[in-house]
C-alpha cells in the first residue's frame, strides 16, 4: 500500500514509456509480440490507476498521493507529483482511453502499417497526458506537455488521411505556438516569486507572488492563450477538425478524449489558482468566447458533410460549455466542467471510434453516401444514434450534466462577477443546445436513416466485430452509468472545486479590504 | 692572400655557376654548373673561417657537409636525368616540361 | 404509496428486457411491453387508492415525498432522486398508466410483422417510464429528465418509419420544436433554483405561496416555465410540430401525441402553480392568452384537415389549449380535470382512427365514408369519442369542459380582461369543436363509400384491437362522472389548488352546450346532408380558406425565416468565416512564415551571404587559371625567376638597410 501511496502515480505515469522502450528494443517483424507489450503496458498503468482510485480519500479535497524529488536544483524544478478531485477522473480517463485504444487497434493499424512504431508512440503519448494530469511543478508540467505534441505529431502525419502533413504540421505548430506563450509566463511566474520557484502549490502561497496588476494579468493572458488553443477555445480552434479529420482513429480518440482536456486542466491547476485575481478580470472574456465557441461550433457542425469534420467541430462546442463551467469560478461550474470533460471524452471519444469503423467499412466519411446505414449495419448505427443522443445532452446519459451544471452556474457566478455577461452566455448557450440537437438529429437523418444508395460496391458489410465490441462496452457502459450515477465524479471532484473557489474568492475578499484600506 | 681576391674569384665562379645553371640547354651542364656555385660557396665559407678565425673551424666543416650534399644531389640529379633520358631520349632541357601547369 | 417508485422502474426494466431479450419473443417482445403495462397501471391503481384514502383520512395531506441525494454538485447544491406522490400525481399516474396499456396492447396487433417491432415497444415501454419519471418527480431537474426522456421517445416513435424522409423529418421537427421551449424551461429552473437553493418542487411551491421569493423573481419564472408548456403541449407559437408528429405509428400519436406526453405542459404548469400565482398577474394572463389564441386557431385549422389523424391532432392542440387557458384563469381542479377525460376520449379516438386506417389503408377522409356497418364497434367507439370531444352531456367531456368554462365565466366576472377573453375564446372553439367532429363524422363513417372498392374491403379489426376501444369508450362516457358537480364531485377533493371547484352555473352549462349543438348541427348540415353547398374558394372567404389551408403560413416562416438560414445560410456563414477568416489567419500566419523563409533561404542566406563564400572561391579558381600559364615547366626560367627574386630582395635589403 505504501508504494501505491508514494509511487503509484509515477508508475501510472511511467508503465506506458516503460513499455514504449521495451517495444522499441524488439526486432521490427514481431508485431505479435509488439501488441501485447502494449497491451500489458498500458493494462498494467490501468490497474495502478484503479489502485489509486480506490486508495484515493474521496471526501478529501487536498492534494494526495504526493510525491517531491529533487530534479533540478540549479532553478529548484523538482519531480513534484500529486493528485486531487479534479485530477483523479482525468488520469483515469487517460488510462481508459489508451488501452481501449490498443484493444481496438489490435486488428485496425492504419495504413502504412508498423505496429512497433504505432504501438511506442501510443504509449510514449500516454506518459505525456497522464504526467501532464499529476505535475505539480511547472517545468515538469512544461515538459510533459511538450512530450504529448512529438508522438502525436507523428500518428498524424504517418497514420494519417490525404492531407496528413498540413493536419500534423497545423497541430504542432499551433500549440507550440499556444505554449511559447504559456513557458513565458511560467518564466514570469519564476523570476516574480520570492524565493524563486517552479512549485505550482508554493505559488499559491500567500506572499510568494507579489506582483503588480498590469503584470499579473499579462501572465495570465499568456498562459491562458496556451490552454486556450489546447482546449481549443474559439477562435483558437481552426487546428482542431483539420488534425481530427486527419488523424487516424487511435489519434482523434485520444485526442478528443485526453488532449483537449490538458489545456482545460491547464486553466483549473495552474492559471486560476495561481492568479486569482487576473482570472476574475478575465472570466467574462472567457465566458463570452465559450458562449460564441457553443453556438458557432453547432453552426459548423450544419454546414459539413463529412462526418467526422462535424464530430470534431461538435468538440469545439462541448468544449465550450467546459470553459463556460470554469468562467463561473464557481464549484457548481468547476463540477460541470470536470464532468464535462469527462463525458466529452467519453462520448466523443466513442464518436470517433465509430466515425473510423464506419470509414473501414465505406471507404468515406461524405453522409450523403452513408444513408441508409440503419438498414446495412443495423448495430453499427444504433450505436451512431445512442453516441449522438448521448452527445446532444440527454437525460440518463452522460453528455447532459455538464451542459446543464455550465449553464446552471452561469446564471449565477461567482460574487463580483458580471452577471449580465454571464447571463448573455447562459441565453447563447441554450440557442446551442438547440443547434446541437438540431446538427446531430440532421446526421442521424443523413447517416442513419433513408435507404441505402444503391451502387453495389460495398456488397455485404459486417457489423460490429467482436474486437470492435470489446473496446466499446467500457465506454458506452461509461455513458449509461455516468449519466444515472453522476456521483461517481461529483463525489470525487466536489471538495477539491470547493476548494479552488475558496482560493478565488479568498482573493477576492484581499482585494475588496485593500481598496476599503485606500 | 687578401680577402676581397677571394672573394672577387669566388663571385667569378659563381656567375659562371649561375650562367651555366640559366644559359645551357644540356641537363648534365646543367648540374655540373650547380656544382660550380656550390663550391663557390665553399670557398667562401673556408675564407671566412680564417678571417674570422674561428678555433672552431666551423666554416671548414660547413664545408664539408655541403660536399656531402652536393654529391648526394648529384647523384639523385644524374640518376633523374638518366632516366629522363630513357624515356625521352634527349637531356635538353626545352624538351623537358614535366613540371608545366 | 411508499413504492410508487416502483411503478416507473418496472416500465424503465421493461425497456431493458425489450431491448435485450425481446426478439426471442413470438411476437418479438410485445410480450414484454403488455406485461410490464398490466403491472404499470395495478402499481398506479394502487398508488391512486391509496393516495385517495390518505385525502379522505386528512384534507390537508400535501402529498408523500421521499427521495436520496443524487449528487451533490457543489458545497451548498443537491440534487436529490426521488418522488413525491399526492392526487395529482395520483391522477396522472392512471392516465398514463391506462392509455399505455390500451396502446400497448392495440400495438400489439397493430404493429405486428413491422421490421422494428421490438425497438418499437421497447421505445414505448422508455416512454411510458419518462413520463411517469415526470408525474412522480419530487424536483424539477428530475421532471426535466422526464420531460427530455419523452422527447427523444417521441423523435424515436415519429421516426419510427425512418426510410421514408418525411417521417424522419417530422422527428427532427418535434424535436426542435419542443427543444426550443425546454430551454426556457431549463432557465426557468435555473432561475428558481437559485432563488429557493433547491430543485425541491415542494419546497419551491412552499416559498413561493409564502413569499420568500421575489415577485420579479417568480415572474420570470413562471414566463420561462411556460415556455416548455409552449414547446410541449404544441401551443401557440410552437404547435407546428403535433400534426406533422402524425407521421408516427397510430398507437404512438394515441399515447404521446394526444393523451400523455403533450400534457406534459399543462401538468408542468399545474404542478408549479403556486409560482405562477404568486407571479404577478403578467405571468398567469399570459398562460390564459396563449391558450385562447391556440385554441381557437387550432380548432379553425381541423376544420379544413383532410388528414383524419391531423384532424385529431389540431383538435388536441385546441384541447390543450382548454386546458392551459383554464390554468391561466385559475380554474386548476378544472384543467386537471380536463386532463383525465380529454385522455380517455382523445386516445380512443386516436385508436379509433387507427383501427379506420388499418382498414381502408389510407389517412384521408376522402378515401373513406360509408364505415360504419363494416367497421361497427370501430365506428361506436369512434363516434362516442368524438361526442366526447364535442362535449355532449352526459359524454365525458362535458363535464370537464364546463368547468373550464364557468371558471373562465367567473374570471371575467370579477374583472379579468384575460378571463373575458378566455372565456369568449371557450365558447367560440366549443362551437368550432362540435362543427368539425361533425364534419369529420360524417366524411368518416357516413355516406357512400370513397374509397376504391375493388381493391379496399374494409373490416372489423382483430379484438386485441377493438378491446382497448370499447374500454376507453366507457371511460370516455363514465370518466367525467367523477367530477359531477355537487355531491358526488370526487375529483375535486383529489386535486385543488385553493378552494374547491366554481360553482356550477347552469346558464353557463346550457349556453355552451347549445352553441356546441349548433356547431354540430352546421357541420353535419354542411358535411352529411349536404344542405348546404358552399365552395369556400369561391366566397369572400376564400383568403382566409386559404390561410387555413397553408396553417397560417407559420411553417413557411419557420422554415423560411428560421431553419433554412441557419442551416443553409448561417452555418455555412459561420464555416466560410471559420475556412477563410479563422483558418484563413493561421494558413496566413503559416504562408508568410514559409514565404519569409523562402526569402531568408534564397535571397538572403543563398544569395548575399554564401554568395561572398562562393564568389571569393570563384576568382581565386579564374585567377589561378589565368596564372597557370606562367608555369611553363622550363625549369630554367624558374631559377631564373629564383635568382631574380633574390638579387631583388638582396638589393632592396642594401637599399633600406634593414
Amino acid at each position: 500500500m505504501n508504494l501505491v501511496d508514494e509511487w503509484g502515480i509515477t508508475l501510472a505515469v511511467f508503465l506506458p514509456l516503460l513499455g514504449a522502450l521495451v517495444i522499441a528494443l524488439t526486432p521490427k517483424g514481431m508485431e505479435g509480440v509488439q501488441k501485447l507489450l502494449a497491451l500489458v503496458s498500458s493494462g498494467a498503468a490501468l490497474v495502478v490507476g484503479l489502485m489509486v482510485t480506490f486508495a484515493f480519500n474521496h471526501g478529501e479535497g487536498g492534494l494526495q498521493f504526493e510525491t517531491s524529488v529533487p530534479w533540478i536544483p540549479a532553478i529548484d524544478a523538482n519531480y513534484h507529483v500529486g493528485i486531487d478531485g479534479i485530477s483523479l477522473p482525468l488520469i483515469v480517463l487517460s488510462l481508459l482511453v489508451t488501452f481501449l485504444c490498443v484493444i481496438y487497434a489490435y486488428w485496425h493499424i492504419p495504413e502504412p502499417g508498423n505496429a512497433k512504431a504505432f504501438f511506442a508512440l501510443i504509449l510514449l503519448l500516454e506518459t505525456g497526458m497522464n504526467g501532464s494530469f499529476i505535475a505539480l511543478d511547472l517545468v515538469l508540467f512544461f515538459v510533459f506537455w511538450e512530450l504529448v505534441l512529438v508522438p502525436m505529431y507523428f500518428l498524424i502525419g504517418i497514420w494519417g488521411g490525404e492531407n496528413r502533413q498540413y493536419a500534423a504540421i497545423k497541430f504542432f505548430l499551433y500549440t507550440l505556438f499556444g505554449s511559447i506563450f504559456m513557458l513565458l509566463g511560467f518564466l514570469a511566474l519564476y523570476f516574480q516569486s520570492d524565493p524563486h520557484t517552479f512549485d505550482m502549490i508554493r505559488l499559491q502561497q500567500a506572499g510568494v507572488l507579489n506582483l503588480p496588476v498590469g503584470l499579473a494579468n499579462l501572465i495570465f493572458a499568456g498562459m491562458a492563450l496556451g490552454f486556450a488553443v489546447k482546449v481549443p477555445m474559439w477562435p483558437f480552434h481552426t487546428w482542431l477538425p483539420d488534425a481530427h479529420t486527419q488523424a487516424p482513429t487511435i489519434g482523434s480518440v485520444l485526442l478528443a478524449a485526453v488532449l483537449l482536456k490538458m489545456g482545460t486542466y491547464g486553466f483549473m491547476r495552474i492559471a486560476i489558482p495561481i492568479l486569482p485575481g487576473p482570472a476574475q478580470t478575465f472570466a467574462p472574456v472567457i465566458a463570452i468566447l465559450a458562449a460564441i465557441a457553443i453556438v458557432y461550433g453547432a453552426l459548423c457542425c450544419l454546414a459539413q458533410t463529412n462526418l467526422k469534420r462535424m464530430i470534431a467541430f461538435s468538440s469545439v462546442g462541448h468544449m465550450g460549455f467546459v470553459m463556460l463551467g470554469i468562467a463561473t469560478l464557481t464549484p457548481e461550474g468547476f463540477n460541470a466542467a470536470v464532468f464535462g470533460m469527462i463525458a466529452h471524452g467519453v462520448v466523443t471519444g466513442m464518436l470517433f471510434f465509430l466515425a473510423g469503423s464506419i470509414k473501414e467499412r465505406y471507404h468515406t466519411y461524405e453522409m450523403p453516401e452513408l444513408a441508409g446505414m440503419g438498414l446495412r449495419i443495423p448495430r453499427m448505427a444504433g450505436l451512431l444514434a445512442f453516441c449522438a443522443i448521448a452527445s446532444l445532452g440527454l437525460p440518463g446519459l452522460a453528455g447532459l450534466w455538464g451542459e446543464v451544471m455550465a449553464l446552471l452556474a452561469s446564471y449565477r457566478p461567482l460574487e463580483g462577477l458580471d452577471t449580465t455577461v454571464f447571463r448573455t452566455a447562459m441565453v447563447i448557450g441554450g440557442i446551442g443546445t438547440v443547434l446541437t440537437a438540431g446538427y446531430f438529429l440532421w446526421m442521424l437523418q443523413r447517416v442513419n436513416m433513408g435507404t441505402p444508395r444503391d451502387d453495389g460496391h460495398h456488397g455485404r458489410l459486417a457489423d460490429v466485430e467482436r474486437l470492435e465490441a470489446a473496446a466499446w462496452i467500457p465506454l458506452l457502459a461509461l455513458i449509461l452509468i455516468l449519466g444515472l450515477y453522476p456521483r461517481l465524479i461529483m463525489d470525487t471532484t466536489t471538495s477539491s472545486v470547493t476548494r479552488l473557489t475558496e482560493t478565488v474568492a479568498g482573493e477576492r475578499q484581499a482585494q475588496v479590504a485593500q481598496v476599503a484600506d485606500h | 692572400m687578401p680577402l676581397n681576391w677571394i672573394l672577387v674569384l669566388t663571385t667569378f665562379l659563381f656567375c659562371v655557376g649561375v650562367y651555366g645553371v640559366l644559359a645551357r640547354r644540356n641537363a648534365v651542364i646543367v648540374l655540373m654548373s650547380v656544382e660550380l656555385m656550390l663550391n663557390a660557396v665553399n670557398l667562401n665559407f673556408i675564407a671566412f673561417n680564417g678571417v674570422v678565425g674561428d678555433d672552431r673551424l666551423i666554416g671548414q666543416v660547413f664545408a664539408l657537409f655541403v660536399i656531402a650534399i652536393a654529391a648526394a644531389e648529384l647523384g639523385v640529379g644524374l640518376a633523374i636525368v638518366l632516366l629522363i633520358y630513357r624515356n625521352s631520349f634527349t637531356v635538353s632541357l626545352d624538351e623537358v616540361n614535366l613540371l608545366k601547369w | 404509496m411508499e413504492m410508487a417508485f416502483v411503478v416507473p422502474v418496472i416500465a424503465m426494466a421493461s425497456a431493458a428486457l425489450i431491448w435485450a431479450i425481446g426478439k426471442r419473443f413470438p411476437r418479438r417482445g410485445a410480450e414484454i411491453g403488455v406485461g410490464a403495462m398490466v403491472a404499470v397501471l395495478l402499481g398506479s391503481l394502487l398508488v391512486f387508492f391509496d393516495t385517495i384514502r390518505h385525502i379522505g383520512a386528512d384534507p390537508d395531506f400535501h402529498g408523500f415525498e421521499r427521495a436520496v441525494t443524487w449528487m451533490n454538485f457543489g458545497p451548498d447544491s443537491t440534487l436529490e432522486l426521488g418522488f413525491h406522490v399526492d392526487g395529482l400525481t395520483a391522477v396522472l399516474m392512471v392516465v398514463v398508466g391506462f392509455v399505455a396499456l390500451m396502446v400497448h396492447l392495440y400495438a400489439a396487433s397493430y404493429m405486428k410483422g413491422d421490421v422494428r417491432v421490438t425497438h418499437f415497444f421497447a421505445t414505448l415501454s422508455l416512454f411510458t417510464a419518462s413520463m411517469l419519471n415526470l408525474v412522480l418527480a419530487n424536483n424539477m431537474l428530475q421532471m426535466l429528465l422526464g420531460w427530455e426522456g419523452m422527447g427523444i421517445c417521441s423523435y424515436l416513435l415519429i421516426g419510427h418509419w425512418w426510410e421514408k424522409h418525411e417521417n424522419s423529418s417530422a422527428a427532427i421537427k418535434a424535436f426542435l420544436t419542443t427543444r426550443v421551449g425546454d430551454v426556457g424551461f431549463m432557465f426557468g429552473i435555473f432561475v428558481l433554483f437559485w432563488a429557493a437553493r433547491s430543485f425541491n418542487v415542494a419546497q419551491i411551491n412552499e416559498m413561493a405561496a409564502a413569499g420568500d421569493i421575489a415577485r420579479g423573481t417568480l415572474t420570470v419564472a413562471a414566463v420561462l416555465l411556460f415556455c416548455g408548456a409552449i414547446g410541449k403541449s404544441a401551443q401557440f407559437p410552437l404547435h407546428t410540430w403535433l400534426p406533422d408528429a402524425m407521421a408516427g405509428p397510430t398507437p404512438v400519436s394515441a399515447l404521446i401525441h394526444a393523451a400523455t406526453m403533450v400534457v406534459a405542459g399543462v401538468y408542468l404548469v399545474a404542478r408549479m402553480f403556486p409560482v405562477f400565482d404568486n407571479a404577478s398577474d403578467i405571468a398567469l394572463d399570459e398562460v390564459a392568452i396563449i391558450g385562447s389564441i391556440t385554441m381557437v386557431i387550432a380548432a379553425l385549422l381541423a376544420l379544413v384537415q383532410q388528414d383524419l389523424k391531423r384532424v385529431l391532432a389540431y383538435s388536441t392542440i385546441s384541447q390543450l389549449a382548454y386546458m392551459i387557458g383554464g390554468l391561466g384563469v385559475g380554474a386548476y381542479t378544472a384543467s386537471v380535470f380536463h386532463i383525465w377525460t380529454h385522455a380517455w376520449f382523445k386516445a380512443l379516438l386516436f385508436l379509433g382512427a387507427g383501427s379506420v386506417i388499418h382498414a381502408v389503408h389510407s389517412n384521408n377522409m376522402t378515401d373513406m365514408g360509408g364505415l360504419f356497418k363494416k367497421m361497427p364497434i370501430t365506428s361506436i367507439t369512434f363516434i362516442i369519442g368524438g361526442l366526447a370531444l364535442a362535449a355532449f352531456p352526459p359524454f365525458a367531456g362535458f363535464w370537464s369542459k364546463d368547468e373550464l368554462v364557468t371558471g373562465a365565466y367567473e374570471a371575467a366576472t370579477h374583472g379579468s380582461t384575460a378571463g373575458m377573453i378566455t372565456f369568449i375564446a371557450m365558447m367560440l372553439t366549443a362551437f368550432l369543436t362540435a362543427c368539425y367532429v361533425a364534419r369529420m363524422l360524417a366524411l368518416t363513417f357516413f355516406g357512400a363509400p370513397k374509397y376504391d372498392e375493388k381493391h379496399v374491403h374494409p373490416h372489423e379489426s382483430p379484438r386485441l384491437m377493438t378491446y382497448p376501444l370499447i374500454a376507453l369508450a366507457v371511460l370516455a362516457v363514465a370518466g367525467g362522472w367523477v367530477g359531477i358537480p355537487g355531491d358526488l364531485n370526487q375529483f375535486g377533493t383529489w386535486v385543488h389548488y385553493g378552494e374547491e371547484h366554481a360553482a356550477f352555473n347552469p346558464m353557463i352549462a346550457i349556453a355552451s352546450t347549445g352553441l356546441a349543438l349548433a356547431g354540430f348541427a352546421v357541420g353535419w348540415a354542411i358535411f352529411r346532408l349536404g344542405r348546404v353547398k358552399v365552395d369556400l374558394q369561391r366566397t369572400a372567404l376564400a383568403p382566409f380558406y386559404r390561410l387555413l389551408l397553408n396553417k397560417y403560413y407559420l411553417d413557411e416562416i419557420y422554415f423560411r425565416g428560421i431553419v433554412r438560414p441557419v442551416r443553409d445560410g448561417l452555418s455555412r456563414a459561420a464555416y466560410w468565416v471559420n475556412q477563410h477568416v479563422l483558418d484563413g489567419v493561421v494558413n496566413a500566419a503559416g504562408i508568410v512564415a514559409v514565404k519569409s523563409g523562402t526569402f531568408a533561404y534564397r535571397d538572403v542566406d543563398q544569395g548575399l551571404i554564401d554568395g561572398l563564400v562562393n564568389n571569393l572561391a570563384r576568382f581565386a579558381g579564374l585567377a589561378g587559371d589565368k596564372l597557370k600559364f606562367w608555369q611553363t615547366g622550363n625549369m630554367q626560367r624558374y631559377a631564373a625567376a629564383m635568382f631574380l627574386g633574390v638579387a631583388t630582395l638582396v638589393g632592396a635589403f642594401a637599399f633600406f638597410r634593414f
